[in-house]
């Protein structure tokens, strides 16, 4: 059947175009979008904010990489129609020695492949997670982006020392805000400080144990480990900050996405004998594990409920770009409920 | 229940020198009325399709619903009639054996429309159940002009209140019947369109919004745009 897709053809652009889906594709099952959230790292490209060769090399493309929906098809009689699924955007990789979001050969949705903005989605069954519980269909929306704090913290607990009296959150973001409810959830005991620089989203954060303005309060030596989710330009002064900070040994997690290449006081880290680890992206079993939170943990997703500033109608293509015009000037995420 | 019915009685007599009638046309991977077909089976609202077909094509269609839908419970095909309101009523017969209910809704469309999406579809149901009649359409964009004897313009009227007829088409199935069976032999040889019918007999008829793409492919340049819009697009990138 022929699919109609959103892409971005240049920065603020988006048009329609079309593709064909096979039913008869056994491997696939044809999912109809429903709600999508837009991640900075869409916004990087429509408002032309990546390098110009990267917006060269890959656009035209559909953009978004975070959604839910419901599957319509399936091939093999194993979902249901209407069962309700969150997508996943990561697509193959065979080398599995590596996880499967780092993978060499792996793609990205959104990135090197179109993302969700479509009429339908033909997907595999690998690469989506039922789901079931009403009324939090804006928050699965983005349980990719809440997979990536529960993937960046459960790899801070594998290889970080276990002294984790005091921990530090760079950031006072979205990415930073799940980062701390992870934590919250998964360390109750350790004591969390998110630093930012914008007093009204700091006064999102009333689950941790201290924030910080760091435009009034320099911050003191105390903390174990520490997650840097600034990213942008911030990123570079934000990391240095917490390699002036952390306790000897500690690990800092590097979730910020810079455009630029960022210079680090490697004579600190190398004196403290820090470890710096990047997580950016996750996995099905991140996923999985963001549903059960969203699905079970009624504190975790009210909490979560808190990261959605608007919800917008899409219907036409000119809803799209008023969601991503809304999205700059949000707190946190604009949930589109796809109508297209 | 809300039944699909893909109208497929033509036998492509506008397409110049293909033989085939056009609904049978391949465009991309498959013929054209395969698109069509599948984007009404997957529909989140759709219960059951029913195709209705030119009867000298009707083993040509069974072969292709054997290939590409084996197993399909919920599709079904009838011999269209003479002309599209008695291929629907044709189509409506075969539904009555399946479901009497006064709210059931058909959702006809054109089998040489593949561009078709879930939100017209979605459309057109929304609007069959609160008004009972609908009809898919887009604004003019061209000036529409009118002659009665096809030798000068007789009228010429205000753009903005002219819009082009596409489908699908949506109707309460009990509102067709009662509509269909109270026309006049004279009345339905005139009229060739469904909603023209329900005006004929004091009905309103509501509009939803189609969209350029939605081409009928009746000529051998929308064949080739067709194909161009598919085409152009296919392998460039993974979607």
């Amino acid at each position: 059947m022929i699919n109609h897709l959103y892409r971005l053809t240049s920065p603020f652009l988006i048009e329609r175009c079309c593709s064909e889906i096979n039913l008869q594709d056994k491997n696939h099952l044809i999912i109809q979008p429903k709600k999508l959230s837009i991640c900075k790292a869409d916004m990087r490209y429509y408002f032309g904010l990546r390098d110009a060769a990267v917006l060269e090399k890959r656009l035209p493309m559909a953009l978004i990489h975070e959604a839910c929906g419901e599957v319509l098809y399936d091939p093999n009689g194993i979902f249901q129609k209407h069962q309700k699924v969150v997508l996943l955007p990561n697509i193959g990789g065979t080398d599995d020695f590596y996880l499967e979001n780092y993978r060499l050969d792996s793609i990205f949705r959104s990135s090197k492949a179109d993302g969700f903005m479509q009429e339908l989605v033909s997907i595999s069954p690998d690469q989506v997670v039922s789901y079931q519980r009403d009324g939090y269909d804006d928050v699965f929306a983005f349980t990719e982006f809440i997979s990536v704090g529960v993937h960046a913290v459960d790899s801070f607990l594998k290889i970080s020392h276990n002294r984790r009296n005091h921990i530090c959150v760079f950031g006072d973001g979205a990415l930073s805000y799940v980062v701390s409810s992870v934590l919250k959830k998964k360390l109750p005991h350790t004591k969390i400080t998110v630093m930012g620089k914008h007093p009204s989203k700091l006064q999102y954060f009333t689950f941790v144990d201290k924030t910080i303005n760091v435009n009034y309060q320099k911050p003191k030596a105390e903390y174990d480990h520490a997650f840097e989710c600034t990213g942008g330009s911030g990123c570079a002064k934000a990391i240095n900050q917490i390699i002036d900070i952390i306790h000897p040994q500690g690990t800092i997690m590097l979730l910020g996405v810079s455009e630029e290449p960022v210079a680090i006081n490697t004579r600190m880290v190398l004196e403290k004998g820090l470890t710096l680890m990047g997580r950016s992206r996750s996995g099905k079993k991140d996923f999985e594990q963001a549903v059960e939170m969203i699905t079970t943990d009624r504190v975790f997703a009210s909490r979560m409920k808190h990261l959605i500033s608007e919800k917008i109608d899409v219907a036409f293509i000119n809803d799209i770009s008023r969601a991503f015009d809304l999205a700059q000037t949000v707190d946190f995420k604009v949930i589109m409920n796809w109508l297209m | 229940m809300i039944f699909g019915a893909i109208l497929a009685g033509g036998t492509g007599s506008r397409m110049g020198n293909y033989t085939l009638p056009k609904q049978f046309l391949p465009l991309g991977d498959m013929p054209i009325i395969i698109h069509v077909v599948e984007k009404f089976l997957v529909h989140p609202k759709i219960d059951c399709v029913v195709i209705g077909v030119n009867p000298e094509w009707h083993q040509y269609m069974l072969d292709l619903i054997e290939k590409y839908f084996p197993n399909q419970s919920n599709l079904l095909l009838v011999d269209g009639g003479t002309d599209r309101n008695s291929t629907i009523d044709h189509i409506i017969c075969e539904i009555r054996k399946h479901s009497q209910n006064d709210d059931d809704i058909i959702v006809t469309h054109d089998a040489v429309r593949p561009f078709v999406t879930v939100k017209m579809i979605s459309d057109n149901i929304t609007l069959a159940k609160k008004y009972g009649i609908c009809d898919t359409v887009i604004p003019a964009t061209d000036t529409i002009v009118y002659s009665e004897n096809h030798m000068y313009i007789t009228d010429i009227p205000i753009r903005k209140n002219v819009y082009q007829g596409q489908t699908p088409q949506s109707f309460q199935i009990k509102l067709f019947e009662d509509v269909y069976h109270a026309m006049t032999k004279e009345e339905l040889d005139t009229v060739t369109d469904a909603c023209k019918m329900f005006m004929l007999k004091g009905h309103q008829v509501y509009l939803a919004e189609g969209h350029v793409s939605n081409i009928k492919i009746t000529y051998a340049d929308d064949y080739k745009s067709a194909q161009i819009m598919l085409g152009s697009m296919n392998g460039e990138k993974m979607s």
